[in-house]
């Protein structure tokens, strides 16, 4: 279990190994400030979505799933994708609105960030995976929360990059995105030396 | 007129190279051309017909609920792309993995119905789609031959440098068919384009000052 949230954080990076959420990766890195912020939002919106998709699919969608209700031979999984967006689109919403009545201070550093990850492919991208890989609910709840805290680690690290990018002199035409692209390049090479690292 | 709306995405606003949309797949699926190839003429498809089919109907969707109306519309052109390939390129589908679902979330998909299909009539809107498609497509193939031809010296799967394997002098370079290369081909690309098109160079954040001091060491 430890194994797979090490796993999960660095070797398999969605971010960087995957190339999974990369527009909002690329668009919100600009400060520190605003990339812990999204960061932060991921994880929570990740950490919950991945086991309610990984319940909604042992229980409603996967093959067999049906058969507490009689329907032993119905599949559902087709509807997979389009189930899962509704999902995390439900969830953001609901979760800007408890946010707002219940910890308005928090509202005010995440909820604008929340709306973005509605339709964030880290955010689909994962629950997919959890789906593809056959993980449990525990296994799932893991997963779910040990690919939120990479990818806020990964964009953390590349905010703070860019921020003192900035100042450099870099050649004309590679400033802004093509310099920004290489930095995460980079980055990429450092996170999947954590291959092979195993966790007793 | 219909001329430019294809080809104007192809070069001068290419969806990934110039606006930074979709890059998720684009970077993932480009290990070998013949993903690539899969994956291009998957999103050009659903982007097309998803233009197509909003701005056939867009009278008639209110307002508030737009997004969620052309989000259902293109997953569901998905989930039947997705469908298709798994029934007629089964092999194809496994190598693609999530990644064809995932053109759900694209950005270009969503940006250009929303963007461009929402106020424009039917025909019009899925030129515009289709050459951002192409536009897509592009880029993807350029980076795909780029991994395919250095990393294991073949291009759509057939041997173009013989490698040191089979006899041949070509030792493959297998950083090529990891991920951080496709991040800095995608890098360079950019710089070259911008190079290029001078025009597409982003305005400096802070300006530096006309006469820089000489004494650099």
């Amino acid at each position: 279990m430890m194994d797979l949230f090490q796993r999960s954080i660095f070797e398999e990076n969605l971010a960087l190994s995957f190339f999974l959420g990369m527009c909002t990766f690329l668009a919100v890195s600009r400060q520190v400030k605003t990339a812990i912020g999204v960061g932060i939002s991921l994880i929570v919106v990740q950490g919950i979505s991945v086991p309610m998709n990984h319940l909604l699919y042992a229980h409603v969608l996967g093959p067999g799933a049906l058969a507490w209700a009689g329907l032993g031979d119905v599949d559902l999984n087709f509807l997979r994708l389009i189930t899962f967006l509704g999902i995390v689109a439900a969830l953001v919403q609901v979760l800007e609105m408890v946010l707002e009545r219940y910890a308005p201070a928090l509202h005010v550093a995440m909820g604008i960030y929340l709306p973005l990850l509605a339709i964030n492919c880290a955010i689909i991208g994962g629950s997919l995976f959890m789906v593809e890989r056959d993980y449990d609910l525990a296994q799932s709840a893991v997963y779910g929360l040990g690919t939120g805290i990479g990818w806020a680690l990964a964009i953390t690290a590349f905010a703070a990059i860019r921020e003192r990018l900035r100042y450099a002199d870099i050649p004309e035409g590679l400033e802004g995105l093509g310099a920004a692209f290489i930095v995460a390049g980079i980055m990429s090479m450092g996170f999947s030396a954590f291959a092979g690292v195993s966790l007793p | 007129m219909a001329l430019k709306q294809l080809s104007d995405p192809l070069i001068d606003k290419n969806p990934v190279a110039v606006h930074i949309l979709g890059i998720c797949s684009a970077l993932a699926v480009t290990t070998s051309m013949s993903t690539a190839l899969t994956m291009s003429v998957a999103l050009t498809v659903v982007v097309t017909l998803a233009a197509g089919i909003i701005s056939a109907i867009r009278a008639h969707i209110p307002n508030q609920v737009r997004i969620i109306l052309q989000l259902t519309i293109i997953a569901t052109l998905v989930i039947v792309a997705d469908q298709m390939l798994q029934a007629f390129a089964f092999e194809m589908s496994q190598r693609l993995t999530v990644f064809v679902s995932l053109i759900a979330t694209n950005c270009i998909v969503l940006g250009r119905t929303e963007a461009y299909a929402m106020h424009n009539p039917p025909v019009p809107a899925m030129l515009d789609a289709m050459g951002n498609g192409f536009g897509y497509s592009l880029v993807l193939m350029t980076v795909a031959a780029i991994r395919e031809l250095f990393g294991a010296g073949s291009l759509f799967g057939m041997q173009v440098l013989i490698t040191q394997a089979d006899g041949g002098w070509f030792v493959p370079l297998r950083l090529m068919l990891l991920a951080p290369s496709a991040f800095i081909i995608l890098g360079l690309l950019i710089w070259a384009l911008r190079a290029w098109r001078p025009r597409l160079v982003e305005a400096r954040e802070f300006a530096l000052r006309e006469s820089r001091p000489e004494a650099r060491p």
